[in-house]
């Protein structure tokens, strides 16, 4: 347990000090600040869609990491000397999901905090919101280390991230979402039930993987 | 935990016919050797016939396709990799394995020296040069205080000098009850207790 708490402390401290953390919420304000010049300043219509675009903006930042995520560690040998040491691959993909949760849930979460009154949302569309992206941020991050392993050490690993990573994202998206609508229910439901099973699988399908390209 | 591989509590290095296929090919198959504490084995043979293979799955990292091997638990291996963090400070770097392996400031200055590195504490991993990657590797693998090390080529890039600390530190470990496994085609200052000599298997057939 004392080896995970070093690798994720590790993996956390290079994030935020190589400022990959903050392309993410860096793209994320933009795109917050761009979608009121692109449709105007309609109060209403921003409090109808802002929530949909933040939620859109969530999925797009989670792409912006992908290739950085397991590359450059499995390259230099890295993952070899901790498998040296007894870890298994599903401790170091688990390891991989806590530490990039840490690096990107957070600033998101302010992120979007930040743009949501770009967007006009206040009160319970913005506890809403919060609560939602709270809830998805673990699946995301869940997603990304997993397509970052199966595509590591693949020709034009980025773009096949992103071809693979919105089709799984999609659930996420409809329920996500669909918390925000006035008939929201039991959506938050639905997405805590799928982020719980996303990050469930995220060790053993992120380490299968990377004990495959090993061979 | 892996197909015919154990991990005992015991301290010697065994191998009872082990094969391994990479890629759809037999690199080296029914492979039979010992090395007891304090004993160094040498491994040669042309490029490509399986030396760092070998190496690699007795490390764990590969999968017999036959065969088994047992091979003491606390291992250490130096490849061509390097597994430090680039941008930080060497010393910064090597302390994320000190961490992992339970050592202190003591071990890591300790093994700084041991590889000549200790005036390049503060210098970033990027700015190394070949041979102060080399040393670098070494450092971490001495860092480890492993009973057994697994080497590739560990004299690659190191001027005169270094091969001969190089020789030291290898005749320390073995003094001290190690075990060394090294594939180098570079002569190292020790004695090796035997050589296993690795040979492309389609010329073993012709030969047969």
């Amino acid at each position: 347990m004392n080896s995970i708490a070093t690798i994720v402390w590790r993996d956390v401290r290079q994030s935020y000090a190589s400022g990959g953390t903050w392309l993410p919420v860096i793209f994320y304000l933009s795109a917050a600040t761009l979608f009121p010049f692109a449709v105007g300043p309609d109060r209403e219509l921003l409090l109808q869609t802002g929530g949909g675009i933040l939620w859109i903006s969530a999925l797009l930042a989670t792409l912006l990491p992908l290739d950085r995520l397991i590359q450059p560690d499995l390259e230099n040998g890295i993952y070899d000397q901790l498998i040296v040491r007894g870890l298994s691959d599903e401790m170091i993909a688990a390891a991989r999901l806590v530490s990039h949760w840490l690096s990107f849930g957070p600033p998101l979460l302010l992120a979007a905090f930040l743009a949501s009154g770009l967007m006009g949302l206040e009160g319970e569309a913005l506890g809403t919101l919060l609560a939602s992206l709270a809830i998805a941020t673990p699946a995301l991050a869940g997603l990304a280390v997993m397509i970052a392993s199966l595509t590591a050490g693949l020709k034009g690993a980025g773009a096949l991230g992103g071809l693979l990573l919105v089709p799984l994202a999609i659930p996420l998206l409809i329920f996500g979402a669909g918390s925000l609508s006035a008939q929201g229910g039991s959506a938050l439901l639905f997405l805590g039930a799928i982020s719980l099973m996303l990050v469930a699988i995220t060790p053993f399908a992120a380490g299968a993987a990377l004990s495959a390209v090993r061979e | 935990m892996n197909k015919g591989q154990s991990t005992g509590s015991n301290d010697r290095l065994f191998s009872e016919a082990l094969s391994c296929v990479r890629g759809g090919r037999i690199l080296f198959r029914g492979l039979t050797f010992a090395l007891e504490p304090g004993q160094a084995g040498l491994l040669t043979g042309p490029n490509g016939v399986g030396k760092s293979s070998l190496l690699r799955l007795l490390a764990g990292l590969l999968q017999p396709s036959a065969g088994l091997c047992k091979i003491p638990a606390n291992k250490a291996l130096c490849d061509d990799r390097l597994a430090l963090d680039e941008h930080l400070p060497f010393e910064q770097a090597l302390r994320f394995w000190a961490k992992l392996d339970g050592k202190g400031q003591a071990e890591v200055a300790a093994a700084m020296v041991g590889a000549g590195l200790d005036h390049l504490a503060e210098v970033p991993v990027r700015y190394f040069s070949t041979g102060q990657r080399q040393r670098a590797r070494l450092a971490r693998t001495y860092l480890a205080d492993a009973r057994l090390w697994l080497l590739d080529e560990p004299a690659n890039g190191l001027d005169t000098d270094s091969v001969d600390q190089l020789g030291r530190a290898l005749q320390s470990h073995l003094d001290d009850g190690g075990i060394i496994l090294a594939a180098s085609h570079i002569p190292l200052p020790i004695v090796f207790d035997f050589t296993l000599q690795l040979q492309p298997l389609e010329e073993l057939e012709a030969c047969l």
